[in-house]
């Protein structure tokens, strides 16, 4: 109700603002300041820049809410392109907090110096494995990278031993992935942190000649599941948020963990973190606490995400391989670099 | 009133007004003028941005980017795109438009209208529909199918307004000259359908260009669908503007072509005289196969994307969020009537212009509104996300940035309708109620903005229609936590959350037919432009 409320009185300025836009041609009045005040100065609400699963962060604003009356608007998109969007705005950005699925835009944030300090209290919640030494932001949640195979052709003997193996020339054809979403650019920004950028750009070289893309890696596991490919390289949640509702997508489909070390046995680490030009720090930082406190983190672990609850000790969803199980491959989520991943992928001609 | 009164060229071509000594503008009208050239300035902001940019990047860079070899995939899938649907648009539209206009099909008052409708179907909730009724749909030829199935009422409403105003008198030489009645179809209907088609099919084509939804979700590689990949993965990347630079490049093609091939002979009727109910042509042992192909026709078009989006919608039913699609819907109908009032507000002195002053200038003013409204809301939204965020960051990510982004995208729509609106009510009216002693002013207001009221609100319904589906500017350029039924649905859909989309569909849909059912008469009524 609020939202819409809002919304119309931001359409009633718009008549103004753009009659205002178009009669000074191209040097706007600084009429409508509807945006400004959404950010809520000093009224106590925020804004969240939110990539996560829309659904999860909702669960999470809702009962944030609740428990301290702070009221939170929410902007959703990707992970790199609200990234890049803060970096842009800079100083005068709206967000308050941001949330991501993957680490590479954290870091990417976190380099251009734009995040606070999370407060001691966030950080003591989550273990160190999940989280960057410098302490800029935290990891909230965490997600496996996964082969989906179709099991009504293939068995695990006839997998590769390593994601790099997608690369061989009998793979041709038969794999699928989602190269523009942000889930696979992280996998390929840990590719090149573990292995380096000459064989990265090999792999995605032959990736570009190997592979199908993708919109999204449920449409991926839909493919595979269809029988149009026999594997999708994607994270391990979206099984399981299939089976949970109708597993019409995922019926013909197995999971295979690379473990191992292996670069396909990365476990991506969903990051958040508070903006320093935030004008109502307080309640962002407190937000960040729920979100990795107990409640929080029980929230995730009920939700309908599947994604690696890893902070105040909550346990992951029962339905999940343990984290200990999964063999991941050291990987400081602060040097995930997502700006040379796009390079090389626009360079392979993936984008 | 005689027709001829009403006889403007689509765009563009000197009305009867223009000819010979050319009248001085009074005082009143500079300010009008004035206002046309700041908001024809202001329209030009986006192709100033992709060329501002592209010399930003230096040459080298710009280069390498646009000379890869990813750039000539995409080039030759939206080029193969354009080559193949348009055609199957003109030959689809102007075959309906001729069945039900000029023919003795059972039920032609039906078709009519059902032939229409597909356009209250946006192209990506189209593009859902098939997807989740044949799930292997991928590539051009996918693309080639929901293209052509959403796009050719774009050919057929017009085509369908000039048969119906054609002057029979003309076929009627041609067969008491002897021929036959296909020749005296392609050598006499055909040829005064030449505006109708030529600017359907730029009108198809832009919109193939612009299109994101609907061929993202069939895995259909264009420029834009690319230009949002890339842009998602970097917001404002080098690589993403060079993409739009050669969009752009396309675009500026494609007004050329239409312009060369509108030609510039004169179709309307001169002088007065009455005009002849049209002949219709008796159907015959065709008449069973041509209902059964219109059939066809509209079910894939119209019935199939219906019938998935209601069935979705049914299997939610129970779970339905109303409090989540309410506040949609409401955001949708403000920034669709906010948007469509200002815009044709926006354009009304550009239109006033290019009827009563017609010049190369008001020409050149029109032009730049056409250029940017050729663009994909994503190139337009690019521009405003980085001029608004560096040079007035107060109105960043507010409403009024969205509308002034939906009214550079859609001006046109309402200049095309404003400009035969204003045509239809001549200058002399509105001198005559001042020789009457109403002062000019009011006279102004009585006579003309009266008489233009129906062309207005045909063309606002037009650009309500472009804004209830627009996905990509909305997406970029909304203030926070906006969710319009288009940006829902895409978000569902995306999910590939068939039921959860499906209500945001059937909305879309539901909102936009009373709207194309408008434009469908309204363009009946202003038919012989």
């Amino acid at each position: 109700m609020k939202i819409r409320s809002h919304a119309l009185a931001g359409i009633a300025l718009a008549a103004t603002a753009a009659l205002g836009l178009s009669a000074c041609g191209g040097g706007p009045t600084p009429a409508a300041s509807g945006s400004a005040s959404a950010g809520g100065a000093g009224s106590g609400e925020i804004t969240v820049y939110n990539a996560q699963h829309e659904d999860l962060t909702q669960a999470w604003v809702d009962a944030f809410t609740k428990e301290t009356g702070i009221k939170v608007t929410v902007r959703n998109g990707e992970d790199p392109e609200m990234a890049n969007q803060i970096i842009q705005e800079g100083a005068a950005s709206p967000a308050d907090v941001f949330l991501t699925e993957n680490s590479p835009a954290m870091a990417q944030v976190e380099n251009a110096g734009l995040f606070a300090d999370v407060d001691q209290a966030t950080v003591a919640q989550v273990p160190a494995n999940f989280r960057p030494s410098t302490n800029k932001w935290t990891g909230i949640a965490a997600r496996s990278t996964v082969l989906v195979y179709d099991k009504t052709k293939l068995t695990e003997d006839k997998l590769p031993k390593s994601m790099l193996d997608l690369a061989n020339p009998e793979w041709k054809g038969r794999w699928g992935a989602s190269p523009s979403g942000a889930d696979f650019q992280a996998i390929v920004a840990a590719l090149l942190e573990l292995k380096g950028e000459t064989a990265t750009k090999e792999w995605l070289k032959a990736m570009k000649d190997n592979s199908k893309a993708y919109k999204g890696n449920s449409t991926a596991m839909k493919a595979v599941n269809a029988g149009e490919i026999d594997a999708a390289l994607i994270y391990h949640y979206y099984y399981f948020g299939d089976q949970a509702k109708t597993g019409e997508n995922s019926k013909n489909v197995s999971q295979y963990y690379f473990k191992n070390q292996d670069p396909g046995a990365f476990l991506s680490v969903s990051g958040g973190g508070v903006l320093k030009s935030s004008k109502n720090a307080a309640a962002a930082q407190e937000f960040l606490k729920f979100v990795t406190g107990k409640k929080g983190q029980e929230i995730l672990q009920k939700g309908t995400s599947f994604e690696y609850a890893i902070a105040s000790d909550v346990p992951a969803n029962d339905k999940l391989v343990p984290v200990k199980d999964l063999q991941a491959p050291t990987v400081d989520p602060a040097k995930l670099n997502s700006e040379k991943v796009t390079d090389l992928m626009t360079e392979a001609g993936l984008l | 009133m005689t027709t001829d009164l009403s006889a403007p060229q689509v765009s563009g071509d000197t009305t009867t007004a223009g000819r010979g000594k050319r009248p001085r503008p009074p005082f009143g009208v500079s300010a009008v003028g004035i206002l046309a050239v700041l908001t024809a300035l202001f329209s030009l902001l986006p192709l100033g941005y992709v060329i501002f940019m592209t010399g930003v990047t230096g040459w080298d860079t710009a280069v390498t980017l646009v000379f890869r070899p990813r750039v000539g995939e995409l080039l030759l899938n939206t080029v193969l795109l354009i080559l193949i649907t348009v055609p199957l648009c003109l030959v689809l539209g102007v075959g309906g438009a001729w069945l039900v206009e000029r023919t003795g099909l059972r039920g032609n008052k039906w078709w009519a209208v059902l032939l229409a409708a597909p356009l209250a179907v946006p192209a990506f909730v189209n593009s859902y529909a098939w997807v989740s009724a044949v799930p292997s749909l991928e590539g051009l030829w996918s693309g080639v199918l929901i293209a052509t199935l959403s796009y050719f009422p774009l050919v057929y409403i017009p085509a369908a307004a000039a048969l119906s105003r054609l002057d029979p008198a003309i076929e009627q030489s041609a067969a008491s000259l002897g021929l036959g009645a296909w020749r005296t179809f392609f050598r006499v209907v055909l040829p005064q359908l030449r505006i109708a088609m030529t600017g359907g099919a730029l009108l198809v084509a832009l919109h193939l260009l612009a299109e994101y939804g609907a061929f993202a979700m069939i895995r259909f590689d264009t420029f834009t669908t690319a230009i949002m990949i890339q842009y998602r993965s970097t917001f404002n990347g080098t690589a993403g503007n060079m993409l739009a630079s050669v969009l752009v490049f396309f675009c500026l093609i494609l007004l050329l072509l239409e312009g060369r091939s509108r030609g510039t002979a004169r179709y309307a009727r001169v002088g007065s005289g009455v005009q002849g109910k049209a002949l219709r042509l008796p159907l015959r042992s065709y008449q069973l196969p041509a209902q059964l192909s219109l059939l066809a026709l509209t079910v894939l078009a119209f019935g199939l994307p219906l019938w998935v989006v209601l069935r979705w919608t049914l299997a939610g039913a129970g779970s339905w969020p109303a409090d989540e699609f309410i506040p949609a819907l409401l955001q949708t109908l403000g920034y669709g009537l906010a948007g469509a009032a200002v815009t044709i507000v926006v354009g009304f002195p550009m239109a006033f212009l290019a009827v009563r002053y017609p010049s190369w200038f008001s020409k050149a003013l029109e032009l730049s509104n056409y250029i940017t409204s050729s663009m994909p809301g994503i190139v337009v939204g690019l521009a405003f996300v980085t001029v608004s965020i560096r040079v007035v960051p107060g109105v960043y990510q507010t409403a009024g940035v969205l509308v002034a982004a939906y009214v550079l995208l859609f001006l046109p729509r309402a200049l095309v309708n404003l400009r035969s609106g204003l045509a239809q009510a001549p200058k002399e009216l509105e001198e005559a109620a001042q020789s009457l002693g109403r002062p000019p002013l009011l006279s102004f207001i009585r006579v003309t903005l009266r008489l233009t009221a129906p062309a207005a609100a045909g063309g606002a319904a037009l650009v309500f229609l472009g804004i209830v589906n627009e996905l990509t500017a909305t997406l970029l350029l909304s203030p926070n936590g906006t969710r319009t039924l288009a940006t829902q649905f895409w978000s569902k859909s995306s999910e590939i959350d068939y039921v959860g989309a499906a209500p945001y569909a059937l909305l879309m849909i539901l909102v936009s037919a009373p709207m194309t059912y408008l434009l469908f008469q309204q363009s009946k009524k202003a038919a012989g432009q």
